[in-house]
């Protein structure tokens, strides 16, 4: 670039003007430079496909030690993957590149193959796993996200009990004041104000709103009739604030709002939260324990062969808090690069163990220990755990 | 007519005469003009790529919908159907709520600064008002969420429900929330400001001595000299400044979807929340994964654009009628 600009200082223009073939030689110039960093770009991209077919046979440490792995999709884990890309990288040196899209965004990079690994807040359906162009995708959950129902009502010693009837009821527009009769039974010996409440809800589309809907589906026939489940729903009532900070602020401000958000803004803005009525009828608060538990309970049900599509909103168990899901991240079953297939297993495998120890204190749940075995079962099943020499 | 007509046109002809004659002359021209005229090419060839990309991505969602896409207000991403009317309302009834709050206090701004305003004012204040204008709009959002939402919810809409006693005007109706139509409307008057005061200032500047000095000299005013005199002179300069800021508003998006309150309804209240179609492609474009919902949000888009496209047309037919004003 600074080559033909530097023959065209002031003092040459006039020169150039008059001696046309000076220009042409700038314009040749031009014409070098950009072959040229064609060419440089050429051999990148030729780089990196090359480097899997190259390195197959053994020695793999060393040949990843410069390639980085691509992915895309959720923005809802995003806190918690970004440290774990960060970690596995000042740990193992491979470096993982990942862009907080979306998850719908994610699966369509994944399914034209653009990235290497995908993440989504939803299970990805069977019309988008038969759109793949890698072939079969599999679902690896990596930790639990929580939902919790937060609400601004002044004066209140004790944190309201909600069932999931209620909440259905209340973000649907059919209970409008704290005081309807159906709160008051379900929260003797607390005095409820006669106060408009407000909905607050996403504006945009979410995870968290699919979740939150996954689980009023779940638990309220009308509420699946209509709105039903989804990342973007046609709500009832309230409303749209853009993203969890957005709602959490509203709520906050509003007295009378209710809204549901992520764990974690729950508790760095200190908004009181409701305890929700579990399937075994017991009212437990937003907590990352008893979120794991809700994930042990549904995948005790789970038969051998699942695929990991599965929702754990209101599972069973005593303690099990009834609003909570995976999150997934996506892999390709045979991934024609072996060298990627291997480093994604390897760092999968790494997020099971050391990786989960980050999730609490990120206000995510970890996965149940019963989970994590047969997960990583599982990974050892599309690429065999390496010999513990040669790690 | 003929003459005047003739004189235009003598030093227009000129110009491709000694430019022909140069480029005989030189190689180096001719790589000069076909170069020039290449980066000239690729402004409108982008802008028709934009429109064409757009319209086609949007064509599934207009086929589907028909008119009916502009005109319905049921968005149900969940049954894929997809109405944009409250979206285009929204869009609409703010920037017009912009502009009645945004242009007196611009004119005014304006009128002070290039009427009244001591020499050594006129400059810095015309800094701090062009200023506005640099703000980042997702800060001025911040700033509405965290600021404006709550004087507007604490204040000034029960001020007006109340002490006005308007609270069954439909305009003022419903529960105040506080996001709401109002809340984007003030929020988009601040942003537009500084661009209709600067495009005021600039045309009444250039209003001549001649017509202040006349409506003096007949015993007019201060006041009346600029309500008589320079304000009808430069009135349609402007109206030119009010449609520029009209078509800023009509494309903000982060500050509004931050304050609107994004709801899908048309609803006569100012109070109530509502949506602009800038909000909803900001909102749901990241996530929408059918089809049907990405090009209904591409159908969103191209009737932004064309609303867009109209207004600003508008615009600069409207300053290159005034004649002589240079518009930023």
């Amino acid at each position: 670039m600074t080559v033909p600009g530097r023959l065209h200082s002031v003092a040459s223009i006039r020169q150039d003007l008059m001696f046309p073939t000076h220009l042409e030689s700038a314009v040749k110039l031009w014409h070098l430079a950009i072959a040229f960093a064609a060419a440089a770009a050429a051999s990148c991209t030729s780089k990196t496909a090359r480097s899997g077919s190259d390195t197959t046979g053994g020695g793999t440490r060393t040949a990843s030690g410069g390639s980085a792995l691509t992915g895309a999709g959720a923005t809802f884990p995003f806190p918690i993957y970004d440290r774990w890309f960060h970690e596995y990288a000042a740990k193992t040196g491979i470096k993982i590149n990942y862009q907080p899209i979306g998850s719908g965004g994610g699966i369509k990079q994944l399914s034209e193959q653009t990235v290497d690994f995908g993440a989504s807040d939803a299970p990805m359906t069977d019309a988008e796993m038969a759109g793949a162009k890698g072939g079969p995708i599999m679902h690896f959950p990596t930790v639990v996200g929580v939902v919790a129902v937060a609400y601004n009502l002044a004066g209140l010693a004790q944190p309201i009990r909600l069932s999931g009837a209620a909440v259905a009821d209340i973000f649907a527009g059919r209970i409008t004041k704290w005081n309807d009769s159906r709160l008051v039974a379900l929260n003797p010996g607390v005095t409820l104000p006669n106060a408009d409440i407000l909905v607050v809800h996403r504006s945009e589309a979410s995870g968290t709103t699919y979740v939150f809907s996954d689980y009023l589906s779940a638990v309220s026939p009308r509420w699946k009739a209509s709105p039903g489940r989804g990342k973007e729903l046609s709500w009832p009532t309230g409303l749209g604030a853009k993203g969890n900070d957005g709602v959490t602020a509203q709520i906050k401000q509003t007295p009378g709002a209710v809204g549901y958000v992520e764990l974690a803004y729950v508790k760095q803005n200190g908004l009181a939260t409701a305890l929700i009525q579990n399937s075994a009828g017991q009212f437990v608060a937003p907590a990352a324990s008893a979120a794991t538990a809700a994930a042990e309970g549904a995948v005790a049900k789970l038969p051998a062969n699942t695929d990991y599509r599965v929702s754990i909103v209101n599972s069973p168990g005593a303690q099990t808090y009834p609003i909570a899901s995976f999150t997934w991240l996506l892999l390709y079953r045979n991934e024609p690069d072996t060298v990627k297939a291997r480093e994604l297993v390897d760092f999968v495998r790494w997020a099971y163990t050391d990786g989960q120890k980050d999730a609490e204190s990120l206000d995510y749940a970890p996965l149940p220990k019963s989970l994590v075995s047969r997960l990583t079962a599982r990974l050892d099943s599309i690429v065999p755990r390496r010999p513990a020499a040669a790690r | 007519m003929t003459d005047s007509a003739a004189a235009s046109r003598t030093p227009v002809s000129q110009t491709p005469v000694s430019s022909r004659r140069i480029e005989g002359s030189s190689a180096g021209d001719r790589v000069y003009r076909w170069t020039t005229a290449g980066f000239a090419m690729v402004v409108p060839i982008l802008l028709c790529l934009i429109a064409w990309e757009v319209f086609a991505a949007g064509w599934p969602a207009l086929a589907k919908f028909g008119v009916g896409f502009f005109t319905t207000s049921d968005w149900d991403p969940v049954a894929g159907n997809f109405g944009a009317a409250p979206a285009v309302f929204g869009t609409l009834v703010s920037s017009l709520l912009a502009l009645i709050i945004a242009t007196p206090l611009a004119v005014g701004v304006a009128i002070f600064l290039s009427e009244f305003a001591p020499r050594p004012l006129r400059q810095p204040v015309a800094f701090f008002v062009d200023l506005l204008a640099a703000i980042p709009s997702v800060v001025y959002g911040l700033w509405g969420i965290l600021v404006l939402v709550p004087i507007l919810r604490s204040t000034v809409m029960p001020f007006i429900k109340n002490t006005l006693h308007l609270e069954n005007f439909p305009l003022f109706s419903g529960p105040a929330y506080g996001p709401s139509m109002l809340a984007a409307g003030c929020i988009l008057a601040i942003m537009i400001l500084p661009y209709i005061a600067a495009v005021t200032r600039e045309v009444l500047m250039a209003v001549p001595r001649s017509q202040r000095e006349a409506a003096l000299a007949l015993g007019a005013t201060r006041w009346e000299m600029i309500w008589a005199a320079v304000l009808p002179y430069a009135r349609s300069g402007i109206i030119g400044g009010v449609i520029l800021g009209l078509g800023r508003a009509l494309g903000e998006t982060m500050a509004v979807t931050m304050v609107i309150g994004n709801r899908h309804e048309i609803s006569a209240s100012l109070f109530a929340p509502g949506y602009t179609m800038a909000s909803v492609i900001a909102n749901e474009f990241t996530e929408a994964t059918s089809d049907l919902h990405i090009a209904s949000l591409m159908a969103v888009g191209a009737g932004l654009f064309i609303v867009t496209i109209v207004v600003n047309a508008i615009a600069r037919w409207l300053v290159w009628r005034t004649g002589g004003v240079k518009t930023a």
